[in-house]
């Protein structure tokens, strides 16, 4: 990678962020033969949030080996270090064809993109450029995602200081060197929250428990065992905390019990949990404000941006890949994703083509049943012809469930899963015989095993994927 | 120095009895308990500056209402405040309600206020699609506005100290002596050891103010601190509602509101929750859930799934039912502004007006200073067009770094904010004066870079960095250096 | 004596079942790393290191570090300490060691990011 060159020439790419999609992105971009291709990022260096997730688990689908998270953006910045991809630190896309998310900032209406231009413009501004637009033939997105905060989940009690977020605590010590507290509670059991049970106990602190209201861990078993269990961290699940207590700094949380059905909290059950510190690890939110304020529509189901088998928007020429797209679990599989986009990215800039891909033919797939959402969202009609990868997640855990693909009704093929969990992605590939069957419309449903009708369509079940034992 | 006037308090009331005072020629101290101004009732309200039709015709909360929305149309437009006249509608969802909407409207007309009307449903649906359809008709009150009460407060702070105002924050008044005879001086003393003389005062202290009036050897009048809840949500949901939406008070309270705010989230709140201490602003599950509950009668598709903050305030009433504006009876130089409730914001520029006419039958005399400064300025990068940035970037690169991606702040906004004439100083502060870490994030990405700009500018280190009142730290130390050993067990 | 334990050698957690008496036999395994887990699980249990060493000169106030290989789980707090002590100097290098033969127990503890050398340290404690 090289700094940028010349930022008034018309770029085949431009990507939003340099975090493990971006990375990934325009590695394939160059790969595919674009040659001007710029990397936009807000931080100071390339690497995105892998900076400060030291801890290992990365790697082992796209490098065959673990890694940890600063070796994993190594390993991307040592493949691009060849090439003459230009990366511009320190600077912030705030707007896409004249659609500043100011406009939102000042509580303003989104714009609405009503053609495809022969180029994108990407406003930035920063400390090496001043405030401009930027042009390139193609625009990926991959800002990546953000933590919920304790108002996504309507935490009652007082506003004392020591309640941040488990990212925000990560980046603290992990980067900044700084302890953020003695006695600490963990709201949430995703992996972020449960690196940091972890993390802080080995600087020091005493973590005194990881309250969970849903009944099962959204994190990885294997995190609980080495996160949790092996530092005698309780965790409470069908929990949550109902108050916090304090004026200035934190002094102490209530915690209570939850009914598993309503989840709402069960009077009586309350326990007291003195402590200075609270991580929240309640979810993560892909951060779409430049999306929205483009006028690109968005999925409600994923929070980001509706995409074809491309990765690419509803707005020609602009694509989105990685966690600003759908919140994935493994970094390997932001990567996969966003290789895909950024060769389409740099097709579509090569082909020079000012035409809208043709929508007429294309299919949307909906999820059903247990799926709480399908990434992506739409096939076009070229995308029916050729195997596709499908991304999800279910919305409970289910030891065996069937994942079934129907067209009209008709059940065009069934697969069998085994421990499908929501904190963990489904990837799923479908082969071209079977989409090519497809109607007017795809519709993918996970169902539980035991509700399951008899499997009349096994025959279907494709060679290509193997049998989950 | 010897003050011509001591303001206790720096809410609203506060700010605007010192701006009022100091374009009229006073020698003004303002002396204010917390550590930023606007931390009490000011901080935590609905940001609504109402029409004028709720209050009882012939009280001073009627009068002073309908006199301070007047004001407000300058003041806003002089000191640079958002404000936006986004009008309100009172629903209406039965018979009971209608005869309220009526009563409502009757009593608009005789406190003055303009283009009151009741619209029907069809016309109710034209005008708020997302209405209940339940809502059978409403009390439509254009000239209600919205407004941003922490950038009032502060700009008139400014204003005032652009006049010549002090401002001394961090300052809780713990004695009031007055020497001699009516007439002479007061000494104040604060609870850090500072005294301050003056030749009056005005008691602007909120929630605190029988407690200052005490301090003077006078009477309280009761208090009664009622707490109000909230949910803010996200600008992706601010267009959820158009107008300010009200419902009529019904033996179960007074009814939430929902309304959108004039950075474009929407507000939800308040409840009503009468408490014994009047400190006490955490919010509570049971409050919150009244309030979406009532709120959603309003607005059936209320997101709430989009809330980015949950607070509480507490209003500053007591046992009289209208604004208290009135000399002491211990002294004609020490005004009382207290049991200010709502419309407390709406009404605060004629109150301040009224103080003054107080103190001026005290013989403190004042009269508009030809000089003065009257106009105040805010440079916000987001509102600008890409040439004023770029004049500003060539200028100071640092006009071009943002800090806060949620808003669109610069690090030369902050930096502002820091060594501004009302300086900030905490995380909070910084949120309240430029707007970083108000966004949907709350700060989770900008807080450590504020942080970082904090200790810099203040040339503090950086664990000595605060969210709010001294004692909130963020962090504790460098890592390692005051743990203990951890390791499996 | 059969014994239960959770494999954490990959996302997937196996839930092996490990025969004390049968010469450390592993069932529920899905592939060959789940056999040398579930045995050294139960009798000499080992875990890899990652944290961060103290560095001046670089941006960040904190390098990155992990152990090359796995430690045994008991060493973990000794380990902890001895790097508590250390203070690197940028610029350092992917695989540099910071601590070689880390509590007697053969394993390094090496860097995992390249910090370069910058002339200001903005962000690191006081």
């Amino acid at each position: 990678m090289i700094p940028c060159q010349n930022p008034d020439r018309l770029y085949d790419v431009i990507i939003v962020g340099a975090g493990p999609a971006g990375l990934a992105a325009a590695l394939a971009a160059w790969e595919e033969g674009a040659r001007d291709i710029l990397i936009c990022e807000r931080a100071a260096e390339a690497g995105g949030i892998l900076g400060q997730c030291i801890h290992n688990g990365f790697g082992l689908e796209i490098f065959r080996e673990e890694l940890t998270g600063p070796e994993y953006a190594g390993r991307y910045l040592d493949l691009l270090a060849d090439t003459r991809v230009e990366l511009l630190t320190d600077t912030m896309v705030i707007g896409i064809d004249g659609h500043e998310t100011t406009e939102l900032a000042r509580g303003g209406r989104p714009g609405t993109m009503l053609h495809a231009p022969d180029c994108h413009r990407v406003r930035v501004t920063g400390s090496s450029l001043d405030c401009r637009d930027l042009r390139a033939r193609a625009v990926i997105l991959a800002m990546g995602c953000r933590e919920r905060s304790r108002g996504g989940i309507a935490l009652p009690g007082s506003r004392p200081s020591g309640i941040l977020t488990a990212g925000a605590a990560q980046r603290y010590v992990n980067i900044e060197g700084w302890s953020v507290g003695r006695r600490v509670v963990i709201l949430g059991s995703g992996d972020i929250g449960l690196i940091m049970a972890r993390r802080l106990t080995l600087e020091g602190a005493q973590v005194l428990a990881c309250v969970e209201l849903l009944p099962w861990s959204g994190g990885l078993i294997r995190n609980i065992v080495q996160c949790l269990n092996d530092y005698d961290i309780p965790l409470l699940l069908g929990h949550t905390i109902t108050a916090v207590h304090g004026r200035r700094r934190l002094e102490a949380v209530t915690v209570s019990a939850v009914d598993p059905r309503s989840r709402r909290p069960l009077p009586g059950t309350e326990q007291h949990y003195d402590c200075d510190t609270l991580l929240l690890s309640v979810g993560l939110i892909p951060e779409n404000e430049l999306t929205r304020a483009a006028g690109i529509p968005l999925d409600e189901r994923t929070r980001g941006a509706i995409v074809d088998e491309n990765m690419e928007t509803a707005t020609p020429g602009i694509f989105a890949c990685g966690n600003v797209l759908h919140v994935h679990d493994l970094v390997d599989y932001v990567s996969a994703e966003s290789g895909r986009t950024g060769r389409a990215a740099a097709r579509y800039a090569l082909s020079r083509k000012a035409t809208p891909t043709p929508r007429s033919g294309s299919l949307m797939v909906l999820p059903a049943g247990e799926l709480s959402y399908v990434v992506p969202q739409r096939l076009t009609r070229s995308g029916l012809a050729r195997s596709q990868t499908l991304y999800g997640r279910v919305r409970r855990p289910m030891p065996e469930a069937y994942l079934v693909l129907e067209s009209d009704g008709v059940v065009l093929a069934r697969w069998k899963r085994e421990r499908l969990a929501p904190g963990e992605m489904i990837r799923l590939n479908v082969p071209a015989a079977i989409l090519q069957q497809a109607g007017g419309s795809l519709e993918l449903r996970a169902e539980p095993a035991e509700s399951a009708t008899p499997d009349r369509h096994d025959v279907n079940r494709p060679a290509a994927m193997p049998p989950e034992n | 120095m010897h003050y011509d006037l001591i303001v206790i308090g720096c809410g609203v009331i506060g700010a605007a009895v010192a701006r009022l005072a100091s374009l009229r020629g006073l020698g003004v101290l303002v002396l204010e308990a917390a550590h930023d101004v606007s931390c009490g009732a000011s901080k935590a309200n609905s940001a609504i500056l109402h029409a004028g039709f709720d209050p009882e015709p012939g009280t001073l909360m009627a009068e002073m209402n309908v006199r301070g929305v007047e004001l407000y149309r300058e003041i806003c437009t002089d000191l640079d405040v958002p404000r936006l006249e986004n009008g309100a509608l009172v629903l209406g969802f039965d018979q009971a309600d209608r005869a309220h909407l009526e009563l409502l409207l009757e009593r608009g007309r005789r406190n003055g206020v303009a283009d009151l009307r009741i619209v029907g449903q069809e016309e109710l649906r034209a005008l708020e699609p997302g209405v209940s359809p339940e809502a059978t008709a409403a009390l439509y009150a254009p000239t209600s506005a919205i407004v941003d009460p922490w950038e009032l407060t502060l700009a008139m702070t400014e204003n005032a100290i652009a006049n010549g105002a002090r401002l001394e924050l961090g300052a809780r008044v713990t004695a009031i002596r007055l020497s001699g005879e009516p007439g002479g001086t007061f000494t104040v003393e604060t609870e850090d050891g500072r005294s301050f003389t003056g030749r009056s005062i005005v008691n602007a202290a909120g929630v605190e103010a029988g407690r200052v009036h005490r301090l003077l050897g006078g009477s309280d009048w009761g208090s009664r601190p009622t707490r109000g809840e909230y949910y803010l949500l996200d600008k992706s949901a601010g267009s959820a509602a158009r107008h300010t939406l009200f419902q009529c008070p019904t033996a179960a309270g007074k009814g939430v509101l929902v309304s959108p705010t004039v950075h474009g989230n929407l507000i939800v709140g308040p409840n009503a929750e009468l408490l014994d201490d009047s400190h006490a602003v955490e919010t509570t599950a049971a409050g919150l859930a009244e309030v979406a509950a009532a709120a959603r009668r309003s607005l059936p598709a209320l997101p709430l799934h989009e809330n980015i903050r949950n607070f509480a305030g507490i209003r500053a009433a007591c046992d009289v039912d209208d604004f208290i504006i009135a000399a002491s009876p211990l002294d004609p130089a020490f005004i009382n502004l207290a049991g200010i409730k709502s419309p407390g914001l709406s009404a605060a520029p004629a109150i301040a007006e009224r103080a003054l006419e107080l103190l001026r039958a005290a013989g403190i005399r004042s009269a508009d200073r030809p000089d003065a400064v009257r106009t105040r300025k805010r440079v916000r990068f987001r509102d600008l067009d890409l040439e004023e940035r770029n004049r500003l970037i060539a200028a100071d690169p640092a006009w071009g770094r943002i800090i806060c991606r949620c808003e669109t702040i610069t690090e030369a906004e902050i930096v502002a904010a820091i060594h501004g004439p009302v300086p900030a100083t905490s995380l909070d502060a910084v949120k309240r004066h430029a707007g970083a870490g108000m966004g949907r994030c709350q700060g989770g990405f900008c807080g450590p870079r504020v942080q970082a700009l904090l200790a810099r500018e203040l040339g503090r280190r950086y664990n000595d960095i605060c969210q709010h009142e001294p004692g909130s730290h963020i962090v504790l130390g460098p890592l390692g250096a005051e743990t203990t050993e951890g390791g499996p067990s | 004596m059969k014994q239960e334990v959770i494999c954490i050698v990959c996302p997937r957690g196996c839930l092996l079942t490990v025969d004390s008496e049968r010469d450390w036999a592993v069932s529920g395994n899905h592939c060959a790393r789940g056999i040398a887990y579930g045995r050294a699980e139960l009798q000499h249990p080992v875990r890899s290191l990652t944290t961060t060493v103290a560095i001046s000169g670089a941006a960040i106030a904190r390098a990155p570090v992990r152990s090359r290989g796995e430690l045994p789980k008991e060493t973990l707090p000794e380990v902890m300490a001895a790097l508590r002590r250390c203070r690197l100097e940028a610029p350092v290098r992917r695989g540099d060691t910071v601590l070689a033969d880390a509590a007697g127990s053969g394993v390094d503890i090496i860097v995992t990011r390249d910090l370069d050398r910058v002339t200001e340290t903005e962000g690191e404690p006081a």
